[in-house]
Order: structure tokens, then C-alpha cells, then sequence
């Protein structure tokens, strides 16, 4: 498969764009046309071919230009990227564990040469070929974790496991659904979490965690999680929400299908093996609106969920001012008509939508 | 009486005990203002503890200075600010032996930063004994700038060091020992709801 790089950006002049690829693989996150949380977890041992959950790490169109914008979040905000240090060993776990599943994956991109512990890493968009020792933090540039994630998409939290319970001991994260690495550094599982509404209530997190402390080695996990942006804007940091917070009040009848964007996690889990921490990953997939609708059966289904979901699931999803302006939008993707279980937009077998003549 | 009832919260947010003489070699104990009659509580049932207690306290403006002293604390020390005594905290943990009790008392402040101090040196949060005593003020810090605000009482309020209006979220880092400040008019500029008197 030969990947074509965009040159495209997630602040400003937001160049970002998906091609029909993209938005043919795009993790739409909805099984059904509501949505209550739910653990929802299930094997990360690859998927449909072609699928973002093919890959251990997927690789996408975007994978150059995000790396660009991490570059810019940690110029201006080192603080998004720390590791407490007692994490360093996880660090290596996570960089060995990156390099031999792209360079496997993806042989034509990278490349991962091991003498001993002399190795060699090549990562062709990206144009760096360098020579390090595996364990001697001296011979990198950065820290192990922050090195490898500097060139892997997706924010990054690694876990160390002690005391029946996970906690936030490491992270890159600049790319994250308003929620402070800075803030929550040291946190175990459900004081992170405490800000979520009615899932502690549900035992959702309890039964999440039981299912976490438990993974092994080779036996990665992956559940989705979803949100709402305006803007491809990949840093919606709390740290930054009094520059982006505004660009909510943006949206009009007028630019919201090609401005509200759902904002898909894909998160995966992986134990490490010689720190036995659990890494974290969380993938960031963005499509329009306006991409959306293109497939029938998720403009069918957006609408039903955006339209029924509690309120306190919309404020604390941040689109509540702006959701009658998006049902105004979705209902005219809605005819109706059934939709058929499961995530895929089934364009072959799902019927086109039945214009409105009214 | 200097005791408030939190209100149920959010997982994150820290919850306090009522200091009760722990079986130990020594004990330290860290207080501020209203945070000393949570000690002479705790001496008034267990006097002997104070032949092995080291006292440190930060008045406040409060007048528990004398009656702490004539409890007749192996060591005492009063500072004008938790400023002025973290070093000489920092200093007694950095020999606390095996059998070394510690309590905290007084605002969320002072146990949040003096709770901070003692994590560094080794001790587990856990095997801590805090209480709550006196003003509910928060120390808070400002998610945008970083800046911390000492002594909150209201909501919204405004950073003191950027200048945001900023909501007063339980969310709680024990490693900074302080709430999260979120800026309240983000996505409306100017639209800022009258501060109100925190759990009023």
C-alpha cells in the first residue's frame, strides 16, 4: 500500500482534509442509533483489511502533518509531554514495542535493524535515520517515550500498575478530548476519570479497570470513544480553551457541515513487558459532518444519537448550545428508513436516502 | 465550631478524617489556623503523645499559638506562612524514622501542600491523618498560565497572576496540591456569572 502524505494543518487556516479513503475507513463510532457508555471493549488483534483496526499503529494520510503539529504543541507547552521517573523503563518497553510493530507492518515506511543492543531505526516520511543503544538513555535525543512518540500518531499514557489500580505516570498528550496531562500526572484510574458524568454511577469505570489490570502480554485491547470539535483541531487542550473555546460560537446554519467535525478515540491497551505498565494509546480520527451524511446509514444514525443522547452526556461532550443547530442539519439525512447493525456504513446494501419533498 | 461538612464529590476530590493519636516511636504534626483545635482535640484524649511531638504551625491570624505551646510539644515551631516552614518540614522528614506518626490539620491548603511534601519523602498519602478545620478556601491552580491562587472563597473567580475568569472545579491533583481553575467565558468573551460564596 502506498500512502499518500497530506500537506495540511489543524489550527489556523485548517488545510485539514480526508480523502474518499479516509472517510471509507473512518472508525464511525456508533453501533446503534443511541448511545449510553458502555465498556465496550474488545481483542485488538488486527480487523478488516484496509481498516484503521488492521494495524497495531495505524498509519494514515495525516501521519506527517500531525507529527508537525505535535512538534509545535511541545515547543509551545513542553509540559504536555512527562514522565515521572520511575516510567523510564516503560519508555523503552513502548519504543521497542512502536518500532517492531511498524517496521513489521509497515515495512515500506520503516525500518528497525537490531545488532545486540546496537539498533538502527529508519522512518522514511519523516526522513530520520538514527543509531542508538536499546536501554542507554543517553544515546537519543529525547527520552525514550517522548522519541518514539514523537513519531507515532495518537496521544500516549502510560500506565504503571500497583495497588489493584492504574496510574498516569507518563504521557505525550496533544491531541486529547480537553483533558490536562499537567493536571492529572499521578492520578490512578478513577481520579482521572472523576470528571465524568453518570459512568462512575453506571460501575462502568470499575468494570473497566478490572478488565484493564488484566491484560497480557500479546493480548492488546481497543474500545472507541468519541467527542465533538469544531474545526480540525487537534489540540483541544483545557490548557488552551481560552484561545479555541470561542471557535464554538462560530458555527452557523450555513458552515456546519463543513465545520462541526465528530472527533473519534480509538484507544488501545497493550501490556509492556519488562515494566509490566499498560500503554495507553488514543487515536485521534476527525471527519466532518459533511463526510459523514455522505455514507446513509451514519447521516441516518448521527442524527438519531446527537438527537437522543441525555444532556449531561451533551455538556459534558461540549456541543450542547450548538445541538439544536446540528439537528437542524442531521434531520435532513434522517428519512427514517431502518439501519442495519454494526459500526460499517455498509454503502453497498444500505438504500440511499429518500430526499424530503416537503 | 471550625467543622464543615463537605458535600458529596467527584472521585478526585480529597476527603478528611478526625486526627486520632496513632500508636508511634514520634509524631509530627503540621497545622494552620483553626487547624490547632483539631490538635488540642486530639492531645486533650492522648496527653502523653506530646514527650514525642514535634509541632509545627502556621497561625494565620489566629490566637491557638499559646495553647499549643502549653500542651508542651517536644518541638514546637510557629511561621508566618506554610512558605516560611516548608523548608523546616522538608528538613524533619528528611530524618523521619521507621514509627514516625504524621498529621495534617487545618484548610485544604495547607494539608494538600504539607500532604505533597510528605509523598516525596516516602511516606503512602494513605498513612496520613488529615482534618479539615476552619476556612473552606481553596488553593487553586489556574489551567491556562499554571499560576496558583491561594485562599479561593468564591466562584468564578479571577486568576491572580493572568487574569482569567476561571471556574472552581472539584478536580483535584495531589501532586499539585491544588483544584483546577477552567476558564468560565471561553466561548463567550465577557460572559461571566456573578461570583458566588463557595457552597453557598
Amino acid at each position: 500500500m502506498n500512502i499518500q502524505f497530506n500537506d495540511e494543518t489543524f489550527r489556523d487556516d485548517y488545510s485539514f482534509k480526508n480523502s474518499q479513503r479516509a472517510i471509507d475507513r473512518f472508525p464511525f463510532p456508533f453501533h446503534e442509533d443511541s448511545y449510553m457508555y458502555s465498556v465496550n471493549m474488545e481483542q485488538h488483534q488486527g480487523g478488516p483489511v484496509d481498516s484503521v483496526y488492521e494495524k497495531r499503529f495505524d498509519v494514515d494520510e495525516h501521519y506527517v502533518s500531525e507529527m508537525r503539529d505535535r512538534e509545535m504543541v511541545l515547543a509551545d507547552d513542553p509540559l504536555r509531554c512527562q514522565s515521572l521517573p520511575h516510567m523510564t523503563l516503560a519508555g523503552w518497553d513502548l519504543l521497542e514495542l512502536i518500532m517492531v510493530s511498524k517496521s513489521e507492518d509497515y515495512p515500506e515506511l520503516f525500518e528497525l535493524h537490531r545488532e545486540g543492543a546496537n539498533w538502527h531505526w529508519i522512518n522514511k516520511p519523516l526522513g530520520i535515520d538514527d543509531r542508538f543503544v536499546f536501554m542507554d538513555d543517553t544515546t537519543l535525543p529525547y527520552g525514550p517515550m517522548e522519541y518514539i512518540t514523537r513519531q507515532t500518531q495518537g496521544d500516549f499514557c502510560v500506565l504503571d500498575q500497583r495497588e489493584e489500580n492504574l496510574w498516569m505516570d507518563a504521557g505525550i498528550v496533544t491531541t486529547q478530548a480537553d483533558w490536562s496531562l499537567d493536571f492529572d500526572i499521578g492520578m490512578n484510574f478513577f481520579e482521572w476519570h472523576a470528571p465524568v458524568p453518570l459512568a462512575h454511577e453506571k460501575g462502568i469505570f470499575k468494570r473497566a479497570l478490572k478488565f484493564l489490570l488484566n491484560i497480557q502480554q500479546g493480548a492488546p485491547a481497543r474500545r472507541l470513544n468519541w467527542t465533538m470539535t469544531v474545526n480540525p483541531l487537534l489540540d483541544t487542550s483545557p490548557e488552551n480553551y481560552h484561545k479555541w473555546g470561542v471557535q464554538k460560537m462560530s458555527l452557523t446554519p450555513q458552515n456546519l457541515a463543513e465545520k462541526q467535525y465528530l472527533r473519534v478515540e480509538l484507544q488501545t491497551f497493550f501490556r509492556l513487558p519488562r515494566s509490566n505498565a499498560l500503554v495507553f494509546p488514543i487515536r485521534c480520527y476527525l471527519m466532518s459532518f459533511k463526510d459523514i451524511v455522505s455514507k446513509p446509514k451514519w447521516g441516518r444514525r448521527l442524527h438519531r444519537v446527537v438527537r437522543d443522547i441525555p444532556e449531561e452526556l451533551a455538556t459534558y461532550k461540549g456541543f450542547i448550545d450548538n445541538r439544536p443547530m446540528m439537528l437542524e442539519f442531521l434531520s435532513r439525512y434522517d428519512d427514517g428508513l431502518p439501519t442495519s447493525f454494526g459500526v460499517w456504513p455498509d454503502s453497498h446494501t444500505e438504500p440511499a436516502l429518500i430526499e424530503s419533498t416537503s | 465550631m471550625s467543622t464543615f461538612n463537605f458535600p458529596e464529590s467527584i472521585r478526585s476530590r480529597p476527603v478528611y478524617g478526625t486526627l486520632q493519636a496513632q500508636v508511634g516511636k514520634s509524631h509530627l504534626m503540621i497545622a494552620d489556623a483553626h487547624g490547632a483545635e483539631a490538635v488540642l482535640e486530639m492531645a486533650a484524649k492522648e496527653p502523653a503523645m506530646m514527650a514525642q511531638s514535634h509541632i509545627i504551625y502556621i497561625p494565620k491570624g489566629t490566637q491557638f499559638g499559646l495553647q499549643i505551646q502549653a500542651l508542651k510539644p517536644a518541638q514546637y515551631y510557629e511561621g508566618p506562612s506554610y512558605a516560611a516552614a516548608v523548608s523546616r518540614i522538608k528538613r524533619v522528614l528528611s530524618d523521619a524514622a521507621m514509627g514516625l506518626q504524621i498529621y495534617l490539620s487545618g484548610t485544604e491548603g495547607l494539608i494538600g501542600q504539607a500532604q505533597y511534601e510528605v509523598m516525596q519523602a516516602g511516606f503512602d498519602y494513605t498513612a496520613i491523618q488529615t482534618e479539615h478545620r476552619g476556612s473552606v478556601a481553596r488553593r487553586m491552580q489556574c489551567v491556562h498560565c499554571k499560576g496558583i491562587t491561594e485562599d479561593v472563597m468564591i466562584d468564578p473567580f479571577q486568576c491572580s497572576h493572568c487574569g482569567l475568569n476561571l471556574f472552581v472545579r472539584d478536580h483535584y491533583s495531589r501532586r499539585l496540591a491544588a483544584f483546577q481553575g477552567v476558564c468560565i467565558d471561553a466561548e463567550e468573551p465577557g460572559n461571566v456569572p456573578l461570583s458566588v460564596e463557595l457552597y453557598s
